[in-house]
């Protein structure tokens, strides 16, 4: 038994296999990296972990356990955040309040708690305090201070991006599902991005599931590399091995790889 | 990182000086009016506050949350007629009865909850408005609510009168201060909610349902609790106005007053609080006031009441008036999409940047 492990996962939409009875381990602290060409099944995968779609067969176990059958908010309650490849961001809320609502799971003012916040040291002003400055770190650390109490929707794509990160680091998970996560950055940006996902891994002590199109990127970050296409497995392994292998380069990397 | 940051700040009720300032020009402005308004204003500022309360908390449901009720009459009506019978038939005090009208409401409105679930857009719609329709009618066939002949409030003790101690308010005045104390408590309530845990998530189901399920949030817990909340301000509100009004029957709460709530918050501006008050303040004085007293105006009420009585209804003007709150509405939402409140965001901003 692994950390995270799926197995014989798969899910049909009519006809189509969207994912064919992929299995994988995933490591702890290890960043693992997804790629395929576009409709291979990858997004999908993301989505059966996280509850949105239910396999048709297979497990995910993290740390043994099935999640397979429980809601998406029970998942993330279980430690697994994650990103949207078409950005999923609350879009008429400022940084802020986006933020705050990656700690949702970890706070407890109801209603009437909530309504009754009358001065500093009523319990909900208390608990908003104390959340308020977990996320100031993090506002920091994605060097987002700038744009904090702006509303999403008026933001920059690759500031969107960053936010929805943000978010998902704020539940403080075990895995973090990032899908494409540098498209429709500049290089600058995609730089930036590529340390902070280490800093992740290493400050933050979360494993990461990586979907991802830039191959430099991929290369340089990922500890394994699981290609794919049209739902089934290529080959996995270290990013030389991957790189090498004739299916993936047929497949996937075309002439650029090769070279 | 500024460590001195005070993240409090961020959430404190008044974030400036200027916002405390015009706070209590407001509150003085708001508890000395009585002092030179007419009884019939009297009247007019207690239905006005009695519909913010429930503009606030319907705004919550359809502004923050994103979910439609075209069947808050029937919270509206189940506040009044339950704070009345538990007052007369079982002699419970009015503030206590008060607030377990509401819970009954707020539970009503979490059962409306759950088809919410798995119904959207129109098909909610429906079921909210056959909601309302449905209570409107019970209410109507049941003896215990008085039937069609409506129900008389008794008179407002405010105090407890098992232990001897009554303070019974007749005037309008009276009510109006009673009335007004409750408005504030709630919509701060409504203020702090929007702030914290419970109204963020609202406002995450809104924006993108998806998300919000995968950072957490249990869809059906939040939902159904969105329109409990909803119709408890609906109840609190609905157990004012019976007094204010004093006799009230099933029609009272036609659908008609179901979609005049919608219009209140959709003129005043969705999901903000400031639009609710302003909203129900402004539709509140055209049903109640304008188009009512038009009909005397010379020449102009003539007209009008012939037009009515010529194409819409014998007993004119009724419907004219309803004609004529659609035309207002139309037109704030082609010159105005964010209602009221947005002309006022958009005179702030101007103010801001002037004289650039
Ligand atoms: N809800 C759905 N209903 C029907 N078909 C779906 C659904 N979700 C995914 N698919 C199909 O499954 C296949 C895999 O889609 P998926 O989004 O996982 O691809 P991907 O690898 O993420 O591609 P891309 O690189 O373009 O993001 C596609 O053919 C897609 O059309
Ligand atoms: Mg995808």
């Amino acid at each position: 038994m692994g950390y995270f492990d799926i197995e014989h996962l798969s899910i049909s939409f009519g006809g189509l296999k969207a994912v064919d009875d992929i299995s994988f381990s995933v490591d702890k602290n290890e960043i693992f990296s997804i790629i395929g060409p576009n409709g291979s099944g990858k997004t999908t995968i993301f989505n059966l972990i996280s509850g949105i779609y239910h396999p048709n067969e297979g497990t995910v176990k993290l740390e043994g356990e099935n999640l397979v059958g429980k809601t998406p908010d029970r998942i993330a309650r279980k430690g697994i955040a994650r990103t949207f490849q078409n950005i999923e961001l609350f879009a008429n809320a400022t940084v802020m309040d986006n933020l705050m609502l990656g700690r949702h799971i970890f706070m407890d003012t109801g209603v009437f708690s909530g309504a009754f916040m009358w001065g500093k040291r009523s319990r909900a002003a208390r608990e908003e305090i104390a959340h308020r400055e977990k996320v100031e770190h993090i506002i920091d650390f994605l060097e987002l201070q700038s744009v904090r109490d702006q509303f999403v929707g008026s933001l920059a794509y690759g500031k969107r991006k960053l936010v929805e990160v943000g978010r998902a680091l704020a539940l403080e998970p075990k895995i973090m599902l990032l899908d494409e996560p540098s498209a429709g950055m500049n290089t600058e940006e995609k730089d930036d991005l590529t340390i902070w996902i280490k800093d992740i891994r290493e400050d933050y002590n979360v494993t990461i599931l990586l979907i991802e199109h830039d191959m430099n990127m991929i290369m340089g970050i990922s500890d394994r590399i699981f290609a794919m296409s049209q739902g089934q497995k290529i080959v996995l392994g270290p990013p030389r091995e991957v790189q090498k292998h004739p299916e993936v380069i047929r497949a996937y990397l075309g002439e650029e790889g090769a070279a | 990182m500024d460590m001195k940051r005070a993240y409090y700040e961020d959430i404190e009720l008044f974030k400036s000086g200027t916002i405390l300032f015009w706070t209590i020009v407001l509150m003085v402005a708001l508890f000395t009016l009585p002092l030179i308004a007419t009884n019939y204003y009297l009247y007019l500022f207690n239905l006005i506050m009695v519909h913010v309360i429930l503009a606030v908390g319907l705004n919550i449901l359809v502004g923050s949350t994103g979910q439609i009720s075209l069947g808050h009459a029937g919270f509206f009506a189940i506040g009044a007629y339950a704070t009345v019978l538990l007052m007369t038939k079982l002699s419970i005090p009015f503030f206590p009865a008060l607030i377990l009208a509401a819970f009954i409401a707020a539970f009503f409105g979490f059962i409306l909850g759950l088809p919410a679930l798995r119904l959207e857009g129109p098909y909610l719609t429906i079921a909210t408005l056959a909601f309302g329709l449905a209570i409107m009618h019970i209410i109507g066939h049941m003896e215990v609510f008085g039937g069609r002949s409506g129900l008389r409030a008794p008179d407002l003790n405010i105090g407890i009168p098992q232990l001897g101690w009554n303070l019974t308010l007749t005037t309008d005045f009276s009510k109006y201060y009673l009335v007004l104390i409750i408005a504030i408590l709630m919509v701060l309530g409504a203020v702090n909610i929007l702030k914290t845990k419970v109204g963020r998530a609202f406002v995450a189901i809104r924006d993108s349902d998806i998300a919000a399920e995968v950072i957490g949030i249990n869809l059906t817990i939040y939902k159904t609790l969105s329109f409990a909340v909803s119709a408890f301000y609906a109840g609190i509100a609905g157990g004012l106005f019976a007094f204010v009004l004093g006799f009230f029957d099933p029609i009272t709460f036609n659908m008609f007053l179901s979609i005049y709530f919608l219009v209140m918050i959709v003129v005043g501006g969705l999901g903000s609080i400031m639009g609710s008050i302003t909203g129900a303040a402004f539709i509140t004085y055209l049903m109640y006031a304008l188009f009512k007293n038009i009909k005397d105006v010379p020449y102009v009420g003539d007209f009008l009441t012939a037009i009515s009585q010529r194409w819409l209804s014998i007993t004119g003007m009724d419907n004219l008036s309803a004609i004529a709150l659609g035309f207002v509405m139309i037109g704030i939402m082609i010159f105005e999409p964010m209602g009221i409140f947005g002309v006022w965001i958009r005179i702030k901003k101007y103010w801001k940047t002037w004289p650039f």
